[in-house]
Protein backbone atom coordinates (compact mmCIF):
# COMPACT_ATOMS: atom_id res chain seq x y z
CA UNK A 1 0.00 0.00 0.00
CA UNK A 2 1.51 3.54 -1.44
CA UNK A 3 2.19 5.86 1.64
CA UNK A 4 -0.29 8.01 2.75
CA UNK A 5 -1.02 11.30 1.56
CA UNK A 6 -0.99 14.01 3.92
CA UNK A 7 -4.17 16.61 3.20
CA UNK A 8 -4.08 19.13 6.34
CA UNK A 9 -1.15 19.26 9.00
CA UNK A 10 -1.08 20.70 11.84
CA UNK A 11 -1.27 24.27 11.41
CA UNK A 12 -3.28 23.77 8.36
CA UNK A 13 -5.96 22.11 10.92
CA UNK A 14 -5.43 25.38 13.08
CA UNK A 15 -6.29 27.72 10.21
CA UNK A 16 -9.34 25.89 8.99
CA UNK A 17 -11.09 25.91 12.56
CA UNK A 18 -10.06 29.93 12.99
CA UNK A 19 -12.01 30.40 9.56
CA UNK A 20 -14.67 28.11 10.12
CA UNK A 21 -15.41 29.79 13.83
CA UNK A 22 -15.26 33.63 12.39
CA UNK A 23 -17.92 31.83 9.17
CA UNK A 24 -19.99 30.59 11.78
CA UNK A 25 -19.84 34.43 13.68
CA UNK A 26 -20.44 36.21 10.60
CA UNK A 27 -23.49 33.70 9.81
CA UNK A 28 -25.15 34.03 13.73
CA UNK A 29 -25.26 37.41 14.93
CA UNK A 30 -27.32 36.20 17.75
CA UNK A 31 -24.43 34.89 19.34
CA UNK A 32 -26.16 33.65 22.33
CA UNK A 33 -28.50 31.38 20.60
CA UNK A 34 -25.78 29.42 19.04
CA UNK A 35 -24.61 25.83 20.97
CA UNK A 36 -22.14 23.19 19.23
CA UNK A 37 -22.75 19.61 19.53
CA UNK A 38 -19.84 16.92 18.39
CA UNK A 39 -20.19 13.88 16.05
CA UNK A 40 -18.87 11.15 17.92
CA UNK A 41 -16.08 10.39 17.94
CA UNK A 42 -13.43 13.16 15.67
CA UNK A 43 -16.68 15.35 15.86
CA UNK A 44 -16.50 15.99 19.91
CA UNK A 45 -12.42 17.52 20.10
CA UNK A 46 -13.29 19.40 16.94
CA UNK A 47 -16.68 21.05 18.66
CA UNK A 48 -14.37 21.78 21.80
CA UNK A 49 -12.22 23.62 19.55
CA UNK A 50 -14.25 25.40 18.01
CA UNK A 51 -16.38 26.69 21.11
CA UNK A 52 -13.11 28.21 22.67
CA UNK A 53 -12.87 30.18 19.20
CA UNK A 54 -16.00 31.16 19.13
CA UNK A 55 -15.84 31.99 23.22
CA UNK A 56 -12.56 34.51 22.16
CA UNK A 57 -14.41 36.05 19.46
CA UNK A 58 -17.71 36.75 21.14
CA UNK A 59 -16.54 36.92 24.35
CA UNK A 60 -18.98 34.36 26.26
CA UNK A 61 -18.69 31.36 26.67
CA UNK A 62 -20.40 28.64 23.64
CA UNK A 63 -22.27 25.40 25.16
CA UNK A 64 -20.79 21.96 23.90
CA UNK A 65 -22.27 19.05 23.72
CA UNK A 66 -21.84 15.10 21.82
CA UNK A 67 -23.78 13.06 20.09
CA UNK A 68 -23.35 9.36 19.19
CA UNK A 69 -25.83 8.62 15.93
CA UNK A 70 -25.18 4.31 16.33
CA UNK A 71 -28.64 4.09 17.09
CA UNK A 72 -30.09 5.93 14.94
CA UNK A 73 -27.75 4.69 11.91
CA UNK A 74 -29.42 2.93 8.55
CA UNK A 75 -27.11 -0.05 8.28
CA UNK A 76 -27.21 -1.74 11.92
CA UNK A 77 -27.71 -4.91 10.77
CA UNK A 78 -25.24 -4.59 7.52
CA UNK A 79 -22.09 -4.21 9.83
CA UNK A 80 -20.84 -5.42 13.35
CA UNK A 81 -22.85 -3.29 16.06
CA UNK A 82 -21.09 -0.30 16.32
CA UNK A 83 -19.40 0.92 19.27
CA UNK A 84 -21.57 3.30 21.10
CA UNK A 85 -20.34 6.85 22.95
CA UNK A 86 -22.24 8.85 25.01
CA UNK A 87 -24.46 11.53 24.17
CA UNK A 88 -24.49 14.75 26.11
CA UNK A 89 -26.19 17.61 25.56
CA UNK A 90 -26.44 19.12 29.22
CA UNK A 91 -28.89 22.05 28.25
CA UNK A 92 -31.77 22.56 26.27
CA UNK A 93 -31.58 22.52 22.12
CA UNK A 94 -35.03 23.92 21.61
CA UNK A 95 -34.71 27.57 19.93
CA UNK A 96 -30.96 27.28 19.55
CA UNK A 97 -28.97 27.15 16.39
CA UNK A 98 -27.42 23.96 16.80
CA UNK A 99 -23.92 23.69 14.44
CA UNK A 100 -23.36 20.13 14.75
CA UNK A 101 -19.39 19.06 14.05
CA UNK A 102 -18.07 16.25 11.97
CA UNK A 103 -14.73 15.43 11.01
CA UNK A 104 -15.28 14.13 7.42
CA UNK A 105 -18.56 14.69 4.96
CA UNK A 106 -18.80 11.44 2.77
CA UNK A 107 -22.11 9.77 2.34
CA UNK A 108 -24.29 12.64 4.82
CA UNK A 109 -25.74 9.52 6.45
CA UNK A 110 -24.38 10.18 9.45
CA UNK A 111 -25.55 13.40 9.60
CA UNK A 112 -28.78 12.59 8.62
CA UNK A 113 -28.53 9.87 11.68
CA UNK A 114 -27.08 12.91 13.84
CA UNK A 115 -30.14 15.14 12.85
CA UNK A 116 -32.88 12.71 13.92
CA UNK A 117 -30.89 11.86 17.05
CA UNK A 118 -30.46 15.49 17.83
CA UNK A 119 -34.98 15.31 16.94
CA UNK A 120 -35.40 13.46 20.47
CA UNK A 121 -33.70 16.49 22.68
CA UNK A 122 -35.82 18.97 21.28
CA UNK A 123 -36.65 21.26 18.59
CA UNK A 124 -34.06 23.47 17.17
CA UNK A 125 -34.88 26.68 15.72
CA UNK A 126 -31.88 25.57 13.16
CA UNK A 127 -29.15 22.99 12.78
CA UNK A 128 -26.17 24.55 10.58
CA UNK A 129 -23.32 22.09 9.58
CA UNK A 130 -19.52 22.16 10.23
CA UNK A 131 -17.08 19.80 8.53
CA UNK A 132 -13.20 20.16 8.64
CA UNK A 133 -13.39 18.15 4.80
CA UNK A 134 -15.96 17.19 2.36
CA UNK A 135 -14.53 14.39 0.78
CA UNK A 136 -17.65 14.19 -1.94
CA UNK A 137 -20.03 11.16 -2.65
CA UNK A 138 -23.52 12.45 -1.45
CA UNK A 139 -26.05 9.86 -1.11
CA UNK A 140 -28.35 12.27 0.52
CA UNK A 141 -29.62 15.77 0.10
CA UNK A 142 -27.03 17.46 2.63
CA UNK A 143 -24.66 20.35 2.06
CA UNK A 144 -22.25 21.46 4.72
CA UNK A 145 -22.35 25.58 5.32
CA UNK A 146 -19.18 25.19 6.79
CA UNK A 147 -16.16 23.54 5.96
CA UNK A 148 -12.62 23.20 6.24
CA UNK A 149 -11.54 21.78 3.06
CA UNK A 150 -13.45 20.34 -0.25
CA UNK A 151 -11.06 17.09 -1.40
CA UNK A 152 -12.06 15.30 -4.29
CA UNK A 153 -11.52 11.60 -3.14
CA UNK A 154 -12.13 7.99 -5.10
CA UNK A 155 -14.70 5.52 -2.87
CA UNK A 156 -11.86 3.29 -2.59
CA UNK A 157 -9.67 5.98 -0.73
CA UNK A 158 -9.82 6.62 3.45
CA UNK A 159 -9.70 10.25 4.44
CA UNK A 160 -7.66 9.57 8.06
CA UNK A 161 -8.38 12.68 10.56
CA UNK A 162 -6.08 12.46 13.54
CA UNK A 163 -6.23 15.09 16.30
CA UNK A 164 -4.09 15.16 19.58
CA UNK A 165 -6.77 14.62 21.81
CA UNK A 166 -7.41 11.04 20.73
CA UNK A 167 -3.63 10.53 20.67
CA UNK A 168 -1.76 11.14 17.58
CA UNK A 169 -0.47 14.54 16.10
CA UNK A 170 -3.08 16.75 14.21
CA UNK A 171 -3.29 15.33 10.68
CA UNK A 172 -5.28 14.69 7.89
CA UNK A 173 -4.19 12.36 5.25
CA UNK A 174 -5.89 10.16 2.20
CA UNK A 175 -5.14 6.52 2.81
CA UNK A 176 -5.41 3.77 -0.43
CA UNK A 177 -8.24 0.99 1.24
CA UNK A 178 -9.56 -1.76 -0.62
CA UNK A 179 -11.87 -1.16 -3.26
CA UNK A 180 -15.73 -0.83 -2.02
CA UNK B 1 -14.03 -4.65 20.07
CA UNK B 2 -16.50 -5.76 17.76
CA UNK B 3 -19.37 -8.07 18.76
CA UNK B 4 -19.77 -10.86 16.00
CA UNK B 5 -22.83 -13.26 18.13
CA UNK B 6 -25.88 -13.62 16.73
CA UNK B 7 -27.17 -14.93 19.85
CA UNK B 8 -26.86 -14.37 23.43
CA UNK B 9 -27.82 -18.37 24.65
CA UNK B 10 -25.35 -17.96 27.97
CA UNK B 11 -22.32 -16.74 29.54
CA UNK B 12 -20.47 -19.73 29.66
CA UNK B 13 -19.01 -19.55 26.09
CA UNK B 14 -18.32 -15.00 26.11
CA UNK B 15 -14.67 -13.71 26.13
CA UNK B 16 -14.54 -11.60 29.14
CA UNK B 17 -14.35 -8.86 26.40
CA UNK B 18 -17.62 -9.60 25.15
CA UNK B 19 -18.92 -9.12 28.12
CA UNK B 20 -17.62 -5.81 28.65
CA UNK B 21 -18.70 -4.88 25.05
CA UNK B 22 -22.28 -5.54 26.67
CA UNK B 23 -21.34 -3.31 29.79
CA UNK B 24 -20.50 -0.43 27.63
CA UNK B 25 -22.82 -0.90 24.89
CA UNK B 26 -25.48 -0.63 28.11
CA UNK B 27 -24.16 2.22 29.85
CA UNK B 28 -24.97 4.60 26.51
CA UNK B 29 -28.28 2.51 26.60
CA UNK B 30 -29.12 3.46 30.03
CA UNK B 31 -28.42 7.40 29.14
CA UNK B 32 -31.72 7.00 26.72
CA UNK B 33 -33.90 5.89 29.30
CA UNK B 34 -32.79 8.78 31.76
CA UNK B 35 -34.02 11.64 28.71
CA UNK B 36 -37.38 12.87 28.02
CA UNK B 37 -37.52 10.86 24.37
CA UNK B 38 -36.79 7.16 25.42
CA UNK B 39 -37.11 5.52 22.59
CA UNK B 40 -34.52 4.81 20.04
CA UNK B 41 -35.05 3.80 16.03
CA UNK B 42 -32.51 1.16 16.44
CA UNK B 43 -34.74 -2.26 15.68
CA UNK B 44 -37.30 -0.11 13.56
CA UNK B 45 -38.67 -3.05 11.39
CA UNK B 46 -37.51 -5.60 13.53
CA UNK B 47 -40.00 -8.21 15.01
CA UNK B 48 -39.57 -9.54 18.46
CA UNK B 49 -41.61 -12.68 19.74
CA UNK B 50 -40.65 -13.10 23.54
CA UNK B 51 -41.87 -16.58 24.10
CA UNK B 52 -42.27 -17.52 27.74
CA UNK B 53 -43.31 -21.10 28.08
CA UNK B 54 -41.82 -20.63 31.96
CA UNK B 55 -44.11 -17.67 33.48
CA UNK B 56 -42.26 -14.53 34.17
CA UNK B 57 -43.27 -11.10 34.70
CA UNK B 58 -40.35 -8.99 35.43
CA UNK B 59 -38.11 -10.38 33.06
CA UNK B 60 -40.68 -10.26 30.65
CA UNK B 61 -41.92 -6.69 31.49
CA UNK B 62 -38.11 -5.89 31.70
CA UNK B 63 -37.32 -7.15 27.98
CA UNK B 64 -40.83 -5.86 26.19
CA UNK B 65 -40.14 -2.37 27.81
CA UNK B 66 -36.29 -2.65 26.09
CA UNK B 67 -37.79 -3.59 22.96
CA UNK B 68 -40.05 -1.22 22.69
CA UNK B 69 -37.62 1.52 23.39
CA UNK B 70 -35.82 0.39 20.88
CA UNK B 71 -38.75 0.70 18.37
CA UNK B 72 -39.28 -3.49 17.45
CA UNK B 73 -42.56 -4.77 16.69
CA UNK B 74 -43.26 -7.22 19.52
CA UNK B 75 -45.61 -10.24 19.86
CA UNK B 76 -45.80 -11.88 23.47
CA UNK B 77 -46.26 -16.05 23.41
CA UNK B 78 -46.73 -17.41 26.69
CA UNK B 79 -47.61 -21.19 27.79
CA UNK B 80 -50.93 -20.54 29.68
CA UNK B 81 -52.20 -19.39 26.40
CA UNK B 82 -50.39 -21.29 23.70
CA UNK B 83 -50.70 -24.17 21.31
CA UNK B 84 -47.76 -25.67 23.48
CA UNK B 85 -50.75 -26.91 25.94
CA UNK B 86 -51.92 -28.47 23.21
CA UNK B 87 -48.96 -30.77 22.71
CA UNK B 88 -47.05 -28.80 20.11
CA UNK B 89 -43.19 -29.33 19.95
CA UNK B 90 -40.83 -26.69 21.00
CA UNK B 91 -39.65 -27.43 17.92
CA UNK B 92 -42.65 -26.84 15.50
CA UNK B 93 -43.76 -23.89 18.05
CA UNK B 94 -40.59 -22.39 17.09
CA UNK B 95 -40.99 -22.55 13.29
CA UNK B 96 -44.75 -21.72 12.89
CA UNK B 97 -42.87 -18.24 15.06
CA UNK B 98 -40.23 -17.96 12.19
CA UNK B 99 -42.78 -18.53 9.47
CA UNK B 100 -44.16 -15.18 10.94
CA UNK B 101 -40.77 -13.77 9.72
CA UNK B 102 -39.26 -12.91 13.25
CA UNK B 103 -36.09 -11.81 13.20
CA UNK B 104 -35.49 -11.97 17.42
CA UNK B 105 -36.30 -14.77 20.10
CA UNK B 106 -36.28 -14.33 23.57
CA UNK B 107 -37.04 -17.73 25.07
CA UNK B 108 -37.59 -18.20 29.03
CA UNK B 109 -38.06 -21.95 29.28
CA UNK B 110 -38.14 -24.79 32.09
CA UNK B 111 -35.57 -26.83 29.96
CA UNK B 112 -31.86 -26.59 30.45
CA UNK B 113 -30.54 -25.92 26.94
CA UNK B 114 -34.17 -25.01 25.07
CA UNK B 115 -32.83 -21.77 23.56
CA UNK B 116 -29.54 -23.44 22.25
CA UNK B 117 -31.83 -26.10 20.54
CA UNK B 118 -33.90 -23.10 19.19
CA UNK B 119 -30.80 -21.59 18.13
CA UNK B 120 -29.99 -24.70 15.87
CA UNK B 121 -33.37 -24.90 13.95
CA UNK B 122 -34.61 -21.46 13.37
CA UNK B 123 -32.80 -18.76 11.51
CA UNK B 124 -33.97 -15.65 14.27
CA UNK B 125 -31.32 -14.66 16.81
CA UNK B 126 -31.90 -16.25 19.75
CA UNK B 127 -31.80 -14.44 23.46
CA UNK B 128 -31.66 -16.74 26.74
CA UNK B 129 -34.06 -15.68 29.09
CA UNK B 130 -33.52 -17.93 31.21
CA UNK B 131 -33.48 -21.65 31.11
CA UNK B 132 -34.14 -24.52 33.66
CA UNK B 133 -31.20 -24.13 36.31
CA UNK B 134 -29.02 -23.75 33.52
CA UNK B 135 -28.46 -19.91 32.85
CA UNK B 136 -30.01 -16.87 33.36
CA UNK B 137 -27.36 -14.36 30.75
CA UNK B 138 -29.19 -10.67 30.85
CA UNK B 139 -29.43 -11.09 34.98
CA UNK B 140 -25.62 -11.86 35.20
CA UNK B 141 -25.09 -8.73 32.92
CA UNK B 142 -27.50 -6.58 34.53
CA UNK B 143 -25.96 -7.15 37.96
CA UNK B 144 -22.37 -7.41 36.53
CA UNK B 145 -23.52 -3.88 35.33
CA UNK B 146 -24.15 -2.64 38.56
CA UNK B 147 -21.41 -3.74 40.21
CA UNK B 148 -18.85 -2.17 37.68
CA UNK B 149 -20.90 0.92 37.99
CA UNK B 150 -21.26 1.49 42.00
CA UNK B 151 -18.10 -0.13 42.64
CA UNK B 152 -15.60 0.83 39.33
CA UNK B 153 -14.61 -2.41 38.42
CA UNK B 154 -15.35 -6.02 38.90
CA UNK B 155 -11.67 -7.17 39.68
CA UNK B 156 -10.35 -8.28 43.00
CA UNK B 157 -13.68 -7.77 44.46
CA UNK B 158 -15.53 -10.52 46.72
CA UNK B 159 -18.95 -11.28 45.98
CA UNK B 160 -20.81 -13.32 47.97
CA UNK B 161 -23.80 -15.32 46.18
CA UNK B 162 -26.06 -16.44 49.19
CA UNK B 163 -29.14 -18.78 49.19
CA UNK B 164 -30.12 -21.44 46.57
CA UNK B 165 -27.00 -21.64 44.62
CA UNK B 166 -27.97 -25.46 43.46
CA UNK B 167 -31.05 -24.19 41.67
CA UNK B 168 -30.72 -21.35 40.49
CA UNK B 169 -29.83 -20.56 36.95
CA UNK B 170 -28.89 -16.65 38.18
CA UNK B 171 -25.59 -18.48 40.44
CA UNK B 172 -24.79 -19.86 37.41
CA UNK B 173 -24.54 -17.35 34.58
CA UNK B 174 -23.06 -15.16 37.50
CA UNK B 175 -20.56 -16.98 38.60
CA UNK B 176 -19.62 -17.14 35.16
CA UNK B 177 -19.56 -13.59 34.29
CA UNK B 178 -17.82 -12.75 37.75
CA UNK B 179 -14.89 -14.90 37.57
CA UNK B 180 -14.03 -14.14 33.80
CA UNK B 181 -14.02 -10.83 35.14
CA UNK B 182 -11.57 -10.99 38.24
CA UNK B 183 -13.89 -11.36 40.85
CA UNK B 184 -13.69 -13.79 43.77
CA UNK B 185 -16.73 -15.53 44.07
CA UNK B 186 -17.85 -16.96 47.38
CA UNK B 187 -21.33 -19.03 47.59
CA UNK B 188 -22.98 -20.12 50.63
CA UNK B 189 -25.99 -21.65 52.03
CA UNK B 190 -27.76 -24.61 53.56
CA UNK B 191 -25.32 -27.22 52.47
CA UNK B 192 -27.97 -29.53 50.32
CA UNK B 193 -28.42 -26.64 48.12
CA UNK B 194 -24.66 -25.47 47.44
CA UNK B 195 -22.96 -28.47 46.40
CA UNK B 196 -18.75 -28.65 46.72
CA UNK B 197 -19.08 -29.30 42.74
CA UNK B 198 -19.31 -25.23 42.65
CA UNK B 199 -15.82 -25.03 43.56
CA UNK B 200 -14.70 -26.25 39.91
CA UNK B 201 -16.17 -22.86 38.57
CA UNK B 202 -13.34 -21.25 40.66
CA UNK B 203 -15.68 -20.41 43.45
CA UNK B 204 -15.53 -20.73 47.08
CA UNK B 205 -17.99 -22.16 48.84
CA UNK B 206 -18.74 -22.20 52.88
CA UNK B 207 -21.62 -23.02 54.69
CA UNK B 208 -20.72 -20.54 57.70
CA UNK B 209 -23.05 -17.33 56.58
CA UNK B 210 -20.66 -15.35 59.01
CA UNK B 211 -17.48 -16.40 56.77
CA UNK B 212 -19.39 -15.98 54.26
CA UNK B 213 -20.31 -11.85 54.57
CA UNK B 214 -17.22 -10.44 56.48
CA UNK B 215 -14.95 -9.57 53.55
CA UNK B 216 -17.77 -9.51 51.01
CA UNK B 217 -17.96 -6.31 48.77
CA UNK B 218 -21.16 -7.22 47.42
CA UNK B 219 -23.83 -9.62 48.27
CA UNK B 220 -26.44 -11.37 46.27
CA UNK B 221 -29.36 -13.03 47.79
CA UNK B 222 -31.03 -15.36 45.94
CA UNK B 223 -34.85 -16.57 45.92
CA UNK B 224 -35.38 -19.74 47.66
CA UNK B 225 -37.04 -21.54 44.46
CA UNK B 226 -39.53 -23.57 45.98
CA UNK B 227 -40.96 -24.30 42.57
CA UNK B 228 -38.23 -26.12 41.24
CA UNK B 229 -37.23 -28.13 44.91
CA UNK B 230 -38.05 -31.68 44.46
CA UNK B 231 -38.48 -32.74 47.83
CA UNK B 232 -37.66 -30.45 50.98
CA UNK B 233 -33.91 -29.29 50.90
CA UNK B 234 -34.15 -27.52 54.49
CA UNK B 235 -36.30 -28.05 57.64
CA UNK B 236 -38.61 -24.98 57.25
CA UNK B 237 -38.06 -21.08 55.99
CA UNK B 238 -38.11 -19.91 59.99
CA UNK B 239 -34.95 -22.05 59.93
CA UNK B 240 -33.56 -21.13 56.99
CA UNK B 241 -34.43 -17.19 57.64
CA UNK B 242 -32.55 -17.69 61.48
CA UNK B 243 -29.53 -19.22 59.35
CA UNK B 244 -28.82 -17.42 56.39
CA UNK B 245 -31.42 -14.85 56.10
CA UNK B 246 -29.45 -11.04 55.98
CA UNK B 247 -30.81 -9.42 58.70
CA UNK B 248 -29.64 -6.15 60.49
CA UNK B 249 -27.11 -7.79 63.21
CA UNK B 250 -25.79 -9.74 60.61
CA UNK B 251 -25.16 -6.84 58.20
CA UNK B 252 -23.32 -5.28 60.96
CA UNK B 253 -20.52 -7.41 60.54
CA UNK B 254 -20.38 -6.77 56.99
CA UNK B 255 -18.04 -4.37 55.58
CA UNK B 256 -19.63 -0.78 55.88
CA UNK B 257 -19.18 -0.16 52.10
CA UNK B 258 -20.99 -4.06 50.96
CA UNK B 259 -23.57 -3.41 48.69
CA UNK B 260 -26.64 -6.03 48.85
CA UNK B 261 -28.44 -7.24 46.10
CA UNK B 262 -31.26 -9.40 45.01
CA UNK B 263 -32.60 -10.57 41.56
CA UNK B 264 -36.29 -10.38 42.90
CA UNK B 265 -38.85 -11.35 43.42
CA UNK B 266 -37.78 -11.00 47.40
CA UNK B 267 -39.10 -12.68 50.14
CA UNK B 268 -39.17 -9.98 52.55
CA UNK B 269 -38.48 -12.07 56.22
CA UNK B 270 -36.87 -15.17 54.29
CA UNK B 271 -33.52 -14.64 52.82
CA UNK B 272 -33.90 -10.89 53.32
CA UNK B 273 -34.94 -8.52 56.50
CA UNK B 274 -37.81 -5.83 55.49
CA UNK B 275 -35.49 -2.56 56.14
CA UNK B 276 -32.55 -4.00 54.80
CA UNK B 277 -34.44 -4.66 51.39
CA UNK B 278 -35.26 -0.58 51.75
CA UNK B 279 -32.01 0.51 53.19
CA UNK B 280 -29.47 2.95 51.02
CA UNK B 281 -26.89 0.11 50.92
CA UNK B 282 -29.81 -1.95 48.68
CA UNK B 283 -29.53 -2.06 44.94
CA UNK B 284 -32.49 -4.29 43.97
CA UNK B 285 -34.37 -1.09 42.17
CA UNK B 286 -31.46 -0.49 40.80
CA UNK B 287 -30.51 -3.77 39.14
CA UNK B 288 -34.33 -3.07 37.48
CA UNK B 289 -33.02 -0.12 35.98
CA UNK B 290 -30.23 -1.49 34.39
CA UNK B 291 -31.86 -4.66 33.49
CA UNK B 292 -33.55 -2.33 30.86
CA UNK B 293 -29.89 -0.86 29.66
CA UNK B 294 -28.42 -4.03 29.31
CA UNK B 295 -31.66 -5.87 27.23
CA UNK B 296 -31.09 -3.03 24.91
CA UNK B 297 -27.54 -3.12 24.54
CA UNK B 298 -27.82 -7.39 23.88
CA UNK B 299 -30.81 -6.67 21.40
CA UNK B 300 -28.92 -3.95 19.66
CA UNK B 301 -25.15 -6.29 19.80
CA UNK B 302 -26.82 -9.31 18.36
CA UNK B 303 -28.90 -7.16 15.61
CA UNK B 304 -25.76 -6.40 14.38
CA UNK B 305 -24.46 -7.99 11.20
CA UNK B 306 -20.79 -10.07 10.22
CA UNK B 307 -17.49 -8.37 9.18
CA UNK B 308 -16.04 -5.19 10.16
CA UNK B 309 -17.64 -2.13 11.95
CA UNK B 310 -18.72 0.81 10.14
CA UNK B 311 -15.30 3.00 9.79
CA UNK B 312 -16.59 5.76 7.39
CA UNK B 313 -18.97 8.60 7.62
Amino acid sequence: MPDPTPILNAPAIQRALTRIAHEIAERNEASSEVVLIGVQRPGVPLARRLGSLLSEIWTHPVPIGSIDVSMHRDDLDQRAAPNVQPTEIPFDVTGKTVVLVDDVLFSGRTTRAAMDALNDFGRPKRIQLAVLVDRGHRELPIKADFVGKNVPTSLNEIIAVRLTEMGGQDEVVIERGKSR
Amino acid sequence: MPWNRKHLLDIESLTPDEIVTVLDTARAFKAVGERAIKKVPALRGKTVINLFVEPSTRTRISFELSEQRLSADIINFTAEASSLKKGETLRDTARNLEALNADFIVIRHSASGAPHFLARVINASVINAGDGAHEHPTQALLDTFTIREKKGKLEGLNVTILGDILYSRVARSNIWALTKLGAKVTLCGPSTLVPRVFEQMGCRVTYDVEDAIREADIINLLRIQHERQRKTMFPSLGEYSTLFGLNKERLKRTKPEALIMHPGPINRGVEIDSEIADCERSLILEQVTNGLAVRMAVLFLVNGGKGPQEIGT
